[in-house]
């Protein structure tokens, strides 16, 4: 019970420490805005032919005459009410489209990562009980290898294996093939929803869509949490306590895994929330190649056609997700180091 | 002390034999970036619509792409400007970051706690989604692809440069400028920041191929260099398009070019880091 409040009280501190960097997001987006080249009055306008009266108008209804801190301030009233302004590109409210979008960026890194630990800290273990062995090098192979191929070409690679040579990918566009209706959204998680609906088809179907740019999106992180696990395990594995347990005779799954293991994943932690808001950036390139309609792609496409708002939006969204991520983290730190909350 | 050095060199390079072949693929691969423009076997840009998409052949060793553009000298020619970019980002945040972290290490105190809060934010942060930020901001130009990918690597600089000036800072030489009336400037300028030098070279080295990744992400998602310049991240670009009709060539080889520079360039970073750490010489 007391740790419980003790997360709690934690957590909490956590959010209000965290107030002051999403603040300096906000300022920061703010700024860039104010950067951008242009005079976002004359890009209202009705035409080129606008006159300047027009613009002036427009620019006090705007409250683009008003002093920058003035600026700042209906900035962040307009993000306090959750007003981010409109997409030139999709006519729609940014705020819509993100929360449209968010689900199919979030069940992408979700599945990668879990398969990235899935993978990953198994492989750190057996690399790290038996250092020098065929095994650790074969991982430290695959380690070097994995942090120099971009997430772009990997991705690529998979589809041109698993789509074009074998043939058991299906068609790498979107979240589901077009013949496949879509589950009543309840969670607009499409695994989620369609395990509600109970349809065991249309399911796989999702999963089959997912497994790739989930699986290129894993091989990017794999490695340096792998790598993180192996050196982390090998300094616990050659600690005190360790030592005492084998001659006390403890079994060695008991030594390893319930002992080494919890005390080696600090670190793993540490890289583990470095790694997931790695992902969310390479969520950009992967679903740009999988065409997969994520918020990234949406960043993306807003970006490249100088629509600024979705822009501003997607960088605000990253970093409250980034601070959810942190707070996680330290929550986790906490389980898995006692001593942490009780300090 | 040279000849312990070459010794330690030898010992290094016997004890790994790769950190030789990593050697030599970054040398090879710098040169490739140098005398880009007098190997090149065609003209990088030149089409020739009646000879697009082959396959590789002897004519075209890396195939055509949809112009029928000589793939093998596009890579070739690529090499040049991923390189550039790379390494004058990498400079300038190498700059930026030794005398920031630099400053910071040597003075201490709040200010030191301010910048390492900052920098602590920002390395934990979405770094390919800042630079993308920064590219929209500052304008879709190959400048201000150098700028944010400088800008997303100062953070590793800073701290590096502010730790390794830190333990240095009380040492008995630096002491002895101050004594000598040097002020706090010149300290860190001359010598405080040379003697960091070397360790600072293995974090370039190491750096440079992180470097390399962002600038040809940037430019394949549409960023900074465009289109019909040679780019191995606009060659991936436009080639991922080809991919599901199995015209792998288009991809594969600006892609291999990508990962072995990659490659060769972590792999010398920490065979740098084997020979010149002092921790690591026992």
């Amino acid at each position: 019970m007391r740790s419980a409040r003790a997360i709690i009280i934690r957590v909490g501190e956590r959010l209000l420490s965290s107030l002051p960097a999403l603040l300096g997001v906000l300022v920061v987006t703010f700024v860039l805005m104010r950067v951008l080249p242009g005079d976002p009055a004359v890009f209202f306008a009705s035409g080129p032919n606008a006159g300047q009266a027009e613009i002036d108008n427009l620019r006090q209804r705007m409250g683009l005459d008003q002093p920058l801190f003035v600026q700042l301030m209906h900035y962040l009233r307009d993000v306090g009410t959750g007003n981010l302004g409109n997409s030139l590109t999709t006519g729609q409210p940014v705020l819509t489209d993100l929360r449209q979008r968010l689900p199919a960026s979030l069940e992408l890194t979700f599945t990668a990562f879990t398969l990235a630990v899935i993978i990953a800290i198994p492989l750190g273990i057996a690399a790290a009980m038996r250092p020098n062995s065929l095994i650790d090098h074969g991982v430290r192979f695959v380690c070097t290898l994995g942090v120099c191929v971009p997430t772009f070409v990997s991705g690529l690679i998979l589809i041109f294996v698993f789509y074009y040579i074998l043939g058991v990918a299906p068609d790498p566009t979107g979240r589901l093939d077009i013949f496949v209706s879509a589950p009543p959204s309840v969670t607009s998680f499409m695994l989620v929803d369609f395990l509600i609906a109970g349809d065991l088809e249309g399911w796989m179907a999702a999963a089959k869509q997912l497994i790739l740019p989930s699986a290129t999106m894993a091989l990017f992180v794999i490695a340096p949490l792998a790598r993180i696990t192996r050196a982390s395990m090998l300094g616990v594995l050659s600690s005190d306590f360790v030592r005492t347990a084998r001659a006390v005779g403890l079994s060695s799954v008991k030594i390893n895994i319930v002992y080494a293991l919890r005390n080696a994943m600090l670190p793993v932690l540490t890289i583990a929330g470095i790694m997931f808001s790695t992902m969310l950036g390479a969520n950009v390139l992967v679903e740009k190649v999988f065409s997969w309609p994520g918020v990234g792609s949406y960043a993306l496409d807003a970006l490249l056609s100088s629509d600024y708002a979705p822009v501003q939006g997607f960088v605000l969204l990253m970093a409250c997700i980034f601070v959810i991520i942190n707070l996680v983290i330290d929550v986790l730190y906490g389980i898995a180091d006692p001593r942490i909350s009780v300090a | 002390m040279s000849v312990i050095t070459l010794k330690h060199v030898r010992w290094v390079v016997a004890s790994n034999p790769l950190t030789l072949v990593a050697a030599s693929g970054a040398i090879i691969i710098a040169l490739i970036g140098v005398l880009a423009p007098w190997i090149t076997p065609q003209d990088p840009l030149a089409t020739d619509v009646a000879n697009a998409m082959q396959p590789p052949t002897t004519a075209h060793w890396f195939g055509t792409d949809q112009l029928g553009r000589d793939i093998f000298s596009r890579v070739v020619a690529a090499t040049r400007i991923d390189l550039a970019i790379a390494l004058s980002a990498v400079s300038l945040s190498f700059v930026l970051g030794a005398v920031i972290g630099g400053v910071c290490g040597y003075v201490g105190g709040r200010l030191d706690r301010v910048v390492g809060r900052v920098v602590d934010v920002l390395m934990a942060f979405p770094l390919f989604v800042l630079a993308m930020a920064m590219v929209a901001a500052l304008g879709n130009r190959v400048e201000n692809v150098i700028l944010a990918t400088a800008f997303i690597n100062l953070p590793f600089y800073i701290r590096f440069a502010r730790a390794e000036v830190n333990v240095r800072r009380d040492s008995g030489w630096v002491e002895a400028a101050r004594a000598g009336g040097e002020n706090d400037l010149s300290i860190i300028l001359f010598f405080l920041l040379p003697n960091i030098l070397p360790a600072m070279a293995v974090q370039v080295s190491l750096n440079l191929g992180w470097a390399i990744l962002n600038a040809a992400g940037l430019s394949f998602i549409g960023l900074g260099v465009q289109a019909p310049t040679a780019e191995w991240g606009i060659m991936v670009a436009e080639g991922a398009r080809f991919i599901t009709s199995g015209k792998w060539w288009l991809v594969a080889f600006p892609g291999a070019a990508l990962m072995l520079s990659v490659l060769f360039f972590n792999l010398l970073g920490d065979a740098l880091r084997d020979i010149l750490d002092p921790r690591m010489r026992t």
